[in-house]
């Protein structure tokens, strides 16, 4: 195993040189660590654990639904279920995934950086998240919520008996840990790049987690108003929501999906920055299109604040403003098929190595192509009377959340393991995990199309005869699924032993990161790199290089 | 399984429907051609393009820039399309024919209750006639619903706080689901019912059984029990507006507003007088929030609307001297209703 870098004498570690893993000992040097990566490690075993428990609740949600009527589980019980699925893995696993994994891992060495902008900011959001969490676990212990992750009023503020306060008060704590990194992102990428990295010399992934931050920074204070409101009108029934104090339900759906449309976003940017960083890695080239790629991301950023009333087509908004708002999001489209477009063209005369990393990254786009497309069905608005609020519904924002979030999460997981571990993960492993995620995802969600499609409606704990067949194939794709998830967890953490060394640059990639050590040392570089070159510059890199070795 | 218990395809069954699956089909096809052609071409990329020994550089080539300006704009100019066929269709969806047939209807956490304007009452059963365009007109006593046929492709949510409309015209006899589709609590997935298509005539023999007087003359009864009848007498002599001949008309407010007089501003006039009080009148009336149920709610809105057609029956009255400048207001142009009822508005 040898790399573009390694026989650079100021990237080779001495022998028994501590990096941030070894650098301390004991649980308090990590419970109280200002270290962005080690805050990332912390991220990534908080949200691990809370992917599972999402996980379990779909389990079970998926168990029930074989057959049409409620036997496994008592109505109450289901619809606790589906909640806590939606509210666990939206603001305890996909918000935060890319982002303070990943992207708390990766942005200061990517950017050349010893660290954040503000390291004791970085760790506070991560007590704000478990803090969050701890609430949210007690929550569901002593008797859960009832609500839908949307918390739609009346129904949340007059006629749920189930902890409403304090799942929306745990949300809004874990909105200001999302805030606090957002802003942390932004600061860092604004004023701690290594000379010569220049806007347009940026890997896509930091344009991404650019534009993530804003949308993170603008929306979610609107989500912290919103709730707040909730809970007022909740416990001393001050009249803003529920007509019967004088309030408007309606308005609640407006300042929801304020936040929560752009939310969207917020986890799909990312993965569409992994998206353009595996590509270019494992192609060997520079993106196709750099700029549109990087401008789309700050489109999709800004569009994505115009588009929320396309929930509420048929909630009661007026004809004219449903055309518009329709309009707006086929808009918003136009970026996101851009950036398809984009990837796809770069494997042209690249040098595609089809390594678990590339395979979920095709996956993604595959997926997202799918969950992109039938976006273009719900903003068809006579089409949306019809198919809103049923499976097709939740068919599509599975497409864009596990299709395309969770399958670059995974991509991106695997591409930097190396980085982060200073270990390679077992390929041939990984590559049947990422075989039977993609497939068990199909066969798990595609039936929901067509459920969607014959009038399913979501959240229904027992559903009509003739729907039967098409639950059963997505029941059995749900526990191809669960196998294909359980895999990455046993063998990454096997890997942590028995996995290879990997050395500084095990893919042959460019970008800051991959010229220092792997695992990085505490302060990441132990000089401040100079950047003289462009983003994906591997044409050129390779060449300097001479012959490069098997990958 | 048979097949026939395993469909791919809803049934069809309203007016809209295969307006509905058409755009759906085309939707398909497009979006369908559009990803295969994706996914083949990084299929044959990746594989052409796969990591060989003598392939480990990637080539120093990239293809024309011009390809950005194309895959933006064919995008686009297809995305336009989607969006006018889609939003021609919601208006087809949203525009109530004007013959058609009303049906009210009440949600709560978990049943439909439907009214016929006969006075006919069920619950979770809807009986109609084939080839007549029937409109519903629905409030919810609690939480929001939302009342669902998929067999006619529409749906639409039902708010505690006003009233909403929806159409369809069935074009098959037969029996369709009715569901909720947005989650109202612990029995949302129970809140499911059957609607009833029948032949006219048939429909004309449902309904002759089993009815306890119309809407309207239900409404009649309320109206005197809650005594509305002290001041909202049929002359201009009453201390409240004269209904006879109200509905669908506009009103001019006390703020020289003008505000069509539809079921939803009957409704607020009920249980918040408050909020919109008819130029030339002062707000004596008391709220009825929380004493009217919403059952009662919409036979006396009932009541009110049949008034409003009772326009033959209206005695003629001079019109107050503040309406005189109305009459002729830029907001009411055109209003649809004689100088001569305008003056009876309030």
């Amino acid at each position: 195993m040898s790399s573009l870098t390694s026989n650079d004498a100021r990237f080779v570690e001495p022998e028994g040189a501590r990096n941030y893993i070894t650098h301390d000992y004991g649980a308090l040097s990590w419970l109280l660590t200002k270290d962005h990566k080690r805050i990332a490690i912390l991220y990534l075993i908080s949200i691990t654990a809370l992917f599972m428990l999402g996980g379990f609740f779909a389990v079970v949600m998926r168990i029930e639904l074989l057959t049409p009527e409620g036997d496994l589980l008592t109505s109450d019980t289901y619809n606790k279920f589906f909640t806590l699925h939606g509210i666990v893995m939206i603001f305890f696993f996909l918000i935060p995934s890319i982002p303070a994994v990943l992207g708390n891992f990766l942005l200061p060495l990517m950017l050349g950086a010893k660290d954040l902008a503000f390291p004791k900011i970085n760790l506070l959001s991560w007590y704000l998240y478990i803090i969050a969490a701890v609430m949210g676990l007690y929550i569901i212990i002593t008797g859960g919520v009832d609500t839908g992750w949307t918390f739609y009023t009346p129904f949340s503020t007059q006629y749920s008996n189930t902890h409403v306060f304090g799942v929306t008060f745990a949300a809004f704590i874990v909105g200001f840990s999302s805030i606090l990194t957002g802003l942390n992102f932004l600061v860092t990428i604004h004023r701690m790049r290594a000379p010569g990295l220049t806007w347009f010399r940026l890997p896509l992934f930091v344009w991404a987690m650019y534009a993530t931050s804003i949308v993170q920074l603008l929306a979610t204070p609107v989500l912290a108003i919103t709730l707040v409101m909730l809970m007022f009108e909740r416990v001393v029934h001050v009249g803003i929501f529920d007509p019967a104090l004088g309030g408007d339900p309606l308005l609640f759906q407006h300042m929801f999906w304020f936040y929560s449309h752009p939310a969207v976003y917020i986890m799909i940017l990312p993965a569409m920055g992994v998206a353009s960083e595996v590509v270019a890695a494992f192609t060997r080239k520079k993106i196709f299109g750099y700029s549109f790629v990087a401008y789309s991301s700050l489109a999709i950023a800004f569009l994505g604040f115009l588009v929320w009333a396309h929930h509420m087509f048929v909630a009661g908004i007026s004809v004219y403003s449903a055309m518009i708002f329709s309009f707006l999001s086929y808009f918003v489209a136009v970026p996101s098929a851009i950036k398809v477009f984009n990837w796809t063209a770069t494997l042209y005369r690249g040098s595609v190595a089809l390594l678990t990393p590339m395979l979920y990254i095709l996956g993604f786009i595959g997926l997202f192509t799918i969950g992109g497309v039938t976006g273009l069905f719900l903003a068809a608005i006579g089409l949306d009377v019809h198919v809103t609020d049923t499976y097709f519904v939740v068919a599509h924002f599975h497409y864009i959340m596990v299709g395309g979030a969770v399958m670059a999460y995974m991509a991106g997981l695997h591409y930097w393991w190396p980085k982060i571990t200073g270990r390679m993960y077992p390929e041939w492993w990984a590559r049947l995990a990422a075989l039977l995620i993609f497939a068990g995802f199909n066969l798990t969600f595609f039936p929901q199309f067509i459920l969607g499609y014959l009038g399913m409606p979501r959240r229904y704990h027992a559903y009509a005869p003739e729907f039967q067949v098409l639950n059963v194939m997505s029941t059995a794709g749900a526990s191809v699924l669960a196998v294909g998830y359980a895999l990455p967890l046993c063998y990454l953490i096997w890997s942590l032993w028995y996995g290879r060394p990997a050395g500084p640059n095990p893919w042959g990639a460019v970008g800051l990161e991959w010229t220092t050590s792997s695992p990085p040392p505490m302060e990441n570089f132990h000089e401040t790199p100079v950047v003289t070159w462009d983003a994906y510059d591997y044409p050129a890199m390779l060449k300097a290089m001479g012959e490069t070795q098997n990958v | 399984m048979m097949l026939s218990e395993f469909p791919l395809w809803p049934d069809q069954a309203s007016t809209i429907a295969p307006s509905v699956d058409a755009l759906m089909t085309f939707m398909c096809i497009v979006t369908g051609t559009v990803s295969v052609l994706i996914f083949i071409v990084i299929f044959y990329l990746a594989i052409k393009y796969r990591r060989t020994p003598e392939n480990q550089l990637a080539q120093d080539y990239e293809p024309p820039k011009a390809l950005e300006a194309v895959w933006i704009i064919i995008p686009f100019l297809i995305f336009m399309f989607m969006f006018v066929w889609g939003s021609w269709l919601y208006f087809r969806i949203q525009r109530v024919p004007d013959n058609a047939l009303d049906i009210y209807a009440t949600a709560k956490q978990w049943m439909w209750k439907f009214q016929h304007p006969g006075g006919q009452r069920e619950i979770n059963t809807l009986h109609v006639p084939v080839g007549r365009p029937i409109r519903i007109t629905m409030a919810s006593e609690d939480v929001i619903h939302s009342l669902y046929f998929p067999a006619f492709r529409v749906k639409c949510d039902v708010l505690p706080n006003r009233y909403k409309e929806m159409w369809f015209q069935a074009t098959k006899t037969g029996r369709f689901h009715i569901f909720c589709a947005e989650y109202c609590g612990t029995l949302h997935s129970g809140m499911t019912g059957w609607v009833e298509v029948m032949e006219p005539a048939d429909y004309q023999k449902w309904l002759a059984g089993g009815a306890e007087g119309s809407l309207a003359s239900q409404g009649e009864k309320l109206f005197q029990k809650y005594a509305c009848n002290t001041c909202h007498t049929n002359d201009a002599t009453g201390r409240g507006p004269v209904l006879l001949g109200l509905y669908g008309t506009n009103v001019m407010l006390n703020n020289d507003t003008t505000v069509v007089a539809d079921e939803n501003y009957i409704r607020e006039s009920i249980l918040n007088p408050q909020a919109k009080i008819v130029k030339g009148f002062t707000g004596i009336m008391p709220t009825f929030q929380g004493q009217v149920s919403e059952d009662d709610l919409l036979k006396l809105v009932s009541y009110v609307h049949s008034l409003g057609t009772q326009k033959t029956a209206v005695v003629p009255v001079e019109t107050p001297s503040s309406f005189k400048t109305s009459a002729g207001s830029p907001l009411n142009p055109g209003a649809g209703s004689s100088p001569q009822n305008k003056g009876k508005k309030p």
